[in-house]
């Protein structure tokens, strides 16, 4: 990375910023899992 | 960091929910099964030669550059599919999300690895850990999600480019967050306590394919994966053939249960033991992963058919050691070579997932076919596999203990005369 604003760490007045990319990934993880969750419970129910 | 790379890798692990798009397209387009597997096969194969040929171009320009080349090639890819699809043209799919998509996933896939490791230079296992459990986390996701994409839509061709072009447009958004939200540290000193990033030695991408270290490492995660893949890629069949006989069949919902719980082992295996190699150290968890895997293997083939839950284990068990196998590689090759280019050195490793991809298939359907051909049914159709596979980890194992500290000769000379040395040996080549 050659610039300077990829280079400095995130501040913690931006910690609302990391909060949301982690419910960015979070959502859709959790959507990954719930539906495994629910495949997995066949081996033990089908 | 961490969100960053997840945001890249849970995007581009869609690769292991390819299966989905098959049987829409093979009657959308008259294919046969072998046709429309080769999206995923050549965009495997591009995974392999873009993270080998493409790492030291990723060192260079830095993980912004490289998410941003892993966005446009995996987006333009599933537009390109969308094209082919609503056209009707095979060749464009296998070009589009194959060749262009496949360098996407290759670049993708080490675009955060060197910077995760210069964040956490003294949890550098946990760090890889979290952003190649995503890679595991992105099938869970594209898998029921293009499901129902596909039901909605239609399985016709028009419905499948409508589907392509979702994907297309969703991970380009989705991806967005990685390229925005990346940074490299501002210095050389780590940003949590613990050890300099560039601490001990240091080695180039160009010298380390020349020390024995990174080809035993090779075979190591050659032999970790074929392990690995020999259980993923028949997992269905496999627990339904191994009780075929009992008094407690396994029916096709339950073994769907089954390949979803080893993707739940792979994919906490690659965070768990990966931390857990923060630890007890790298060579000490591969003598787990191999030794303890060839153990489990051992167990299946003696014991497996007479106990379902003992079969389930030891899979699991040795699932979770495939996804830790992956996700520890990167803290290995950096206490080995230094963080300098451990993104160039893991893209060059990784050529050894593309020959496992072939090897763990292969090795297990060819053997599984002949024993059918002699009139073998149930467990006995695996056993030799089995007994392949427990001598291919010993393999690894051995390769392991050989693993020693690079030499000198081949050490950068100091971290702030590394790109100094580098330009030099460019100049000379």
């Amino acid at each position: 990375m050659s610039s300077d604003s990829s280079q400095s760490p995130p501040s913690p007045d931006r910690r609302w910023l990391i909060a949301l990319a982690w419910v960015w990934v979070g959502v859709p993880l959790a959507y990954g899992l719930y539906e495994l969750v629910r495949k997995a419970t066949q081996l033990f129910t089908g | 960091m961490p969100p960053a790379a997840l945001s890249v890798h849970l995007s581009i692990g869609q690769a292991y929910a390819w299966s989905v798009f098959k049987p829409p397209l093979e009657s959308a387009l008259g294919l046969s099964g072998t046709q429309s597997a080769l999206p995923f096969q050549l965009g495997i194969v591009m995974l392999g030669l873009s993270a080998a040929f493409g790492g030291t171009l990723v060192e260079r320009n830095g993980p912004r550059w490289a998410m941003t080349v892993a966005l446009l090639c995996f987006s333009s890819g599933f537009l390109l599919s969308a094209l082919g699809a609503s056209l009707e043209q095979y060749w464009l799919i296998v070009l589009g999300y194959g060749f262009v998509g496949g360098i996407g996933l290759g670049i993708g896939y080490i675009s955060p690895v060197s910077t995760l490791i210069k964040w956490f230079p003294d949890r550098p296992g946990m760090a890889t850990g979290i952003a190649i459990m995503g890679f595991g986390g992105g099938a869970l996701i594209a898998s029921p999600w293009s499901a129902q994409m596909l039901e909605s839509f239609g399985s016709d061709s028009s419905g499948i480019a409508l589907a392509f072009l979702v994907h297309g447009l969703s991970y380009a958004v989705f991806m967005l967050l990685g390229v925005l939200l990346v940074r490299v540290p501002r210095t050389e000193k780590p940003v949590v306590s613990g050890p300099s990033v560039l601490a001990g030695p240091q080695v180039s991408a160009k010298q380390a394919v020349r020390t024995p270290q990174f080809w035993l490492l090779w075979i190591v995660l050659c032999m970790n994966v074929t392990a690995g893949i020999g259980i993923l890629e028949k997992a269905a069949p496999m627990i339904t053939d191994f009780f075929a006989d009992t008094s407690t069949p396994v029916s096709v919902t339950a073994a769907a249960g089954f390949v979803a719980l080893l993707s739940a082992a792979n994919m906490a295996g690659r965070i768990g033991w990966s931390s857990t190699s923060d630890l007890i150290g790298r060579k000490n968890i591969y003598r787990v992963y191999l030794g303890v895997g060839a153990l489990m293997y051992a167990l299946i083939a003696l014991f497996g058919d007479s106990s379902k839950p003992l079969f389930v284990l030891c899979a699991l068990v040795i699932l979770s050691f495939y996804g830790g196998g992956f996700a520890t590689v990167p803290a290995y090759l950096k206490d080995l070579f230094g963080a300098y280019q451990v993104g160039a050195i893991h893209g060059r490793l990784l050529t050894a997932w593309s020959t496992a991809g072939v090897l763990g298939p292969l090795i297990v359907n060819w053997i599984a076919d002949r024993q059918e051909e002699a009139g073998r049914h149930g467990a006995s159709l695996y056993g030799l596999s089995f007994v392949i596979m427990i001598g291919l980890l010993v393999v690894g194992f051995v390769a392991n203990e050989l693993v020693r500290p690079v030499a000198p000769r081949h050490h950068v000379p100091a971290p702030k005369e590394a790109a100094h040395v580098e330009r030099q040996q460019s100049e000379s080549a």
